[in-house]
């Protein structure tokens, strides 16, 4: 679990997260959602402790990242996977190496354990056959699988990711989610992931954060947003024309959860 | 002068964080070889090709001077002023500042894409200790590749004055040999080398400096190599005064 309390950020005079505090469970996938420039990367690489917060404290199971020890802080890291936004993957390094990176800095298995371990996790990604490849020859939604497959491979106890389906295809970007979610019920990671992609809100989202302005305006569940009285809310997540139409469609035939429009849907199908 | 004292302070934190014992050896190890090969072995060429042609240029300079000189020289000498130039200034300096237009534009466009694309901040956030883990085995490639190219450059530099000669038939090949053969005080080998040792880590840290702190995308990574290839001249060239006035004045 992740504990954030009145996380505060400035840069120079400007103050870009104003007081956030909430909580993000083990085992659930956590969204954080806002507009452009709203200040998810920001809370993100605060949490991470890539920027040092202004003030405020964020607890890794306890654990206060703000003020740590390097000592600390590093093992603290070394139990957190990241994807990033442009998957960040090594150029210099195959695909191979790549995942077997965090198991070459913080493990002592042989080369044969690191390599089956490897095996492992391309396999749960669906990435066979692409051991000997650089990342500049493989596609982007394979980088971001081999992105996935390098932050699990060390068994992290928290996941973060940075708009993991920023530039893919609809297609792929539902692989991927399906994939974080699947990952995060089966290691029991504590897991956040950036995004405004209305899709993943829809379906993966346990529990959403809605950002605005640098403040905490809006959290709950996907179950309970398209019945939030939150107009920037509202206005951020249904967007578009007909995702309004549908939104007023669902909450006058009173279907309001995702788990009530798929029944409606199974219905009427049979 | 405020922005240059703050570069100052800011280069030597990141010294501080890159000298540190690597976390993990084996990982080390094989990246200090890729960038021996990197920075050392993929500028032997460079470095065979100036060293003939400045050795060539340095002693038709030498025999020129002396011919036109009023006292009678004799032609042995231009092989010993080759021979002395070659290692007390081309080979160390010359070469150096070929090694920082060469090495230290690859060390800051490496460095810099990883930090635009987000992959030192991935070394990072795994807890790996980025500036250890990427600088340290540049300075150390440096640092042990650069004097045996200094050491190559003076040979192949005075092979090239002896080819002059051959070429030009000014001077025959028997007086050159005699010239380089003559007595020249050890002091000034190793002044050579300890000059190199420290346009070395020069060379791999100014570069490494400005590839780290990067800010932006590849537009900034392009102005950035440039800078540092000023920088690291300019410093390489202040550093080669300071050195001679201390050690040979």
């Amino acid at each position: 679990m992740i504990e954030v309390q009145n996380l505060r950020k400035s840069f120079d005079n400007t103050e870009v997260l104003k007081g956030i505090s909430t909580t993000f469970e083990t085992g659930k996938v956590n969204l954080v959602i806002g507009q452009s420039g709203s200040g998810k990367t920001v809370f993100l690489k605060s949490l991470l402790n890539v920027y040092e917060p202004s003030e405020g404290h964020i607890l890794f199971d306890g654990r206060d990242i703000v003020g740590m020890g390097r000592k600390e802080k590093e093992q603290l890291r070394s139990e957190i996977g990241t994807v990033f936004q442009g998957s960040a993957l090594f150029d210099s390094m195959t695909v191979q190496d790549n995942i077997m990176f965090p198991l070459d800095m913080f493990t002592n298995l042989t080369f044969t354990e690191k390599k089956k371990r490897v095996r492992e996790v391309m396999g749960r990604v669906h990435l066979e056959n692409a051991e000997k490849k650089f990342p500049s020859e493989i596609s982007g939604g394979m980088q971001k699988r081999v992105a996935i497959a390098r932050a699990i491979v060390n068994n992290p106890k928290y996941l973060f990711c940075d708009e993991p389906n920023s530039g893919l295809d609809p297609y792929t970007s539902n692989v991927i989610d399906d994939l974080i979610s699947e990952i995060t019920k089966e290691y029991n990671t504590t897991t956040i992931i950036n995004s405004h992609d209305m899709n993943s809100v829809m379906t993966i989202g346990e529990k959403i954060v809605y950002l605005r302005h640098g403040i905490k305006e809006w959290e709950g569940t996907k179950d309970i947003i398209i019945t939030s009285d939150n107009n920037h809310l509202i206005d951020f997540v249904y967007s578009s024309e007909l995702f309004k139409e549908l939104r007023k469609y669902l909450i006058k035939i009173n279907k309001t959860s995702i788990e009530n429009i798929i029944t409606k849907v199974e219905d009427e199908t049979d | 002068m405020l922005k240059l004292l703050n570069a100052i302070g800011e280069y030597f934190l990141l010294l501080g964080k890159v000298a540190q014992r690597p976390q993990k050896r084996k990982v080390f190890s094989k990246i200090l070889m890729r960038e021996i090969n990197d920075l050392g072995v993929n500028s032997f060429g460079l470095v065979l090709f100036t060293s003939i042609f400045v050795g060539a240029v340095a002693a038709i300079q030498m025999y020129n001077n002396f011919r036109s000189s009023s006292i009678p020289i004799p032609m042995s000498f231009v092989g010993y002023a080759t021979k002395a130039v070659l290692i007390l200034e081309f080979s160390p300096t010359i070469i150096s500042v070929v090694l920082a237009g060469k090495v230290g534009s690859y060390i800051t466009s490496s460095i810099g894409t990883m930090r635009v694309t987000e992959q030192i901040d991935a070394l990072d956030i795994m807890g790996v200790n980025s500036a250890n883990l990427l600088i340290l085995p540049k300075i150390l490639a440096s640092l042990v590749f650069n004097p045996l190219l200094i050491a190559i450059s003076i040979v192949f530099g005075i092979w090239g004055g002896y080819l002059a000669g051959i070429g030009t038939g000014s001077w025959s090949a028997a007086d050159y040999i005699t010239g380089i053969q003559m007595y020249m005080p050890s002091h000034f080998i190793w002044y050579a080398f300890f000059k190199t040792a420290v346009f070395a880590f020069l060379i791999a840290t100014i570069p490494a400096y400005f590839g780290y702190n990067v800010k932006g995308g590849s537009l900034e990574v392009g102005r950035a190599s440039t800078q540092a290839v000023v920088w690291t001249i300019v410093a390489v060239i202040i550093t080669n005064l300071v050195l001679t006035q201390m050690f040979l004045s």
